[in-house]
C-alpha cells in the first residue's frame, strides 16, 4: 500500500483533532472532580490553635502553673545560665510579644505586663522551610508543628528562622538538671532544638495540652479552628482577638484576648 | 641430649602462651553461656516471637518510632491479634527490666548500648530527684 504525502498530512491532522479533542473534553468535564480529589487530599481534618486571655491569664500575678505542668510533662530542664534556658512556654513583657501593636502613650505598666507565649504553630512554618533534615514538619491532619528528636542535628537554622524565639537549644545535657523525671516522656540529648508540639502526646489521647488543663483560671482555650462550632472558633467569632507578628505571613494559630 | 632441658622448657611455654585465654577465662569465671534472662511473670507472650525480637527487636523499635512520632499512628496490632500501645518506656519497659534484661544481653554480645536511653528514661532512674 502506498501513501501520498498529502494522504499522510491529512490522516496526522484528523489524529491530532481526536486526541487534543479528547484531552480538551475530559478538561472541561474535570474542574470540580479535580478540585474535590485535591481538596480532600489536601484539606487538613483538623487545624489545632488556642486562644489566650491575657486578663484572665494577670488574676494571679505569681501563678506558673502552666509553666510548672509543661515543665513537667515533657522533662525540661532547669538549667543555673539564664542563656542556656529551655522553654517551652513562657512570659515576655507586652511590649515584646505585641512589638508592631503599641500605641503611642500606652501606659508604661501596661507595656510590661507579662504575657504568655508559646510557638504559634503556624500555618505556614518558616522553622519548617529551613530544617534540612525534616526534623520538624507541619502535620497536614491536625496543624501541629512537629518535632522529631531523633532527627535533629542541631543546626539551629530553625531557631533563626523562628521570629518568635519558640524554640530552644540543649547547650547541656539536660538530664541532670530536670528536676522531677517523667518516664512518661522522653528527655533530649545535647545539641538537640526543643519546642512546643502541643502536647501530642496528650492530644492522641483526646486530652487537651497540659497547660492548658493545668491553668487555675481557665485562661487558655484550646480547639480545632476548622470547627466553628467549637469553643475556640466561638470566642474568635464574638472578639477582638490579636496574634504574634501576622504581618510576616506565618499565620500563627496562637490568637490573644488583650 | 643437652638440649632437651630447652626443648621442653620452650614448648611447656609454648603450651602455656597459647592456652593462656583458656587459663584466663576460668580464672575470671566466665564462660560462654548467654546470660540466664528473666522473663516476666505476668506475661507469656512478647509483641512478636521471641525468636523475631531475638534478631529484629532494633527494627521493631525504629518501625514503632517511625509510626508513633511521624504518623501519629500509636496502636501496634501484634502477630496474635493484641494490640499494644507502641511505647518503649510504656510498653516494653512495663515487662522488662532495662538493667537485667536489655543491658545484661547487649554486654554479654559486646554490643554498645544503644543511644535510646539517652532520651527514653528508664523507670526505675526516675525515682531519683535534682535538688
Amino acid at each position: 500500500m502506498k501513501i501520498t504525502r498529502k494522504e499522510f498530512l491529512r490522516l496526522a491532522a484528523a489524529g491530532w483533532v481526536v486526541v487534543s479533542g479528547r484531552h480538551l473534553l475530559a478538561l472541561l468535564d474535570s474542574p470540580d472532580k479535580g478540585s474535590t480529589a485535591e481538596g480532600t487530599a489536601a484539606s487538613p481534618r483538623k487545624r489545632w490553635g488556642m486562644v489566650i486571655d491575657t486578663k484572665k491569664c494577670r488574676k494571679d500575678e505569681g501563678c506558673t502553673s502552666c509553666e510548672e505542668a509543661c515543665d513537667k510533662a515533657h522533662n525540661i530542664p532547669a538549667f543555673k545560665n539564664p542563656a542556656h534556658e529551655i522553654e517551652w512556654i513562657w512570659r515576655e513583657p507586652f511590649r515584646k510579644v505585641f512589638s508592631a501593636d503599641q500605641t503611642p502613650y500606652m501606659e508604661e505598666s501596661l507595656l510590661d505586663l507579662p504575657t504568655l507565649v508559646l510557638c504559634n504553630h503556624c500555618d505556614n512554618p518558616p522553622c519548617v522551610r529551613v530544617c534540612p533534615t525534616g526534623a520538624t514538619w507541619k502535620r497536614e491532619e491536625d496543624g501541629v508543628v512537629m518535632m522529631d528528636w531523633h532527627r535533629c542535628i542541631g543546626c539551629r537554622y530553625c531557631m533563626a528562622a523562628c521570629p518568635y524565639g519558640s524554640r530552644s537549644f540543649n547547650w547541656e545535657d539536660p538530664r541532670p538538671a530536670i528536676r522531677e523525671l517523667n518516664p512518661g516522656f522522653p528527655t533530649r540529648t545535647k545539641g538537640v532544638v526543643e519546642k512546643c508540639t502541643f502536647c501530642t502526646e496528650r492530644l492522641a489521647k483526646g486530652q487537651a495540652p497540659a497547660c492548658v488543663e493545668a491553668c487555675p483560671e481557665k485562661s487558655m482555650t484550646f480547639g480545632d479552628l476548622i470547627n466553628p462550632l467549637s469553643e475556640v472558633r466561638q470566642i474568635l467569632g464574638s472578639r477582638y482577638v490579636l496574634r504574634r507578628k501576622p504581618e510576616l505571613g506565618t499565620g500563627p494559630n496562637v490568637y490573644y484576648l488583650i | 641430649m643437652r638440649e632437651r632441658l630447652w626443648i621442653g622448657a620452650g614448648l611447656a611455654l609454648f603450651v602455656i602462651l597459647v592456652t593462656y585465654p583458656v587459663w584466663h577465662a576460668l580464672q575470671a569465671h566466665s564462660s560462654t553461656k548467654g546470660p540466664n534472662l528473666v522473663f516476666p511473670a505476668r506475661e507469656k507472650e512478647c509483641v512478636a516471637p521471641t525468636s523475631f525480637m531475638k534478631t529484629s527487636h532494633m527494627k521493631l523499635l525504629v518501625d514503632w518510632r517511625e509510626s508513633v512520632v511521624r504518623n501519629d499512628r500509636h496502636t501496634y496490632v501484634a502477630f496474635n491479634g493484641k494490640t499494644y500501645d507502641m511505647s518503649l518506656t510504656g510498653t516494653c519497659l512495663r515487662c522488662h527490666d532495662k538493667r537485667q534484661f536489655c543491658d545484661r544481653c547487649h554486654t554479654y554480645a559486646g554490643i554498645e548500648t544503644p543511644f535510646c536511653w539517652d532520651c527514653h528514661v528508664d523507670p526505675s532512674l526516675a525515682q531519683r530527684s535534682v535538688p
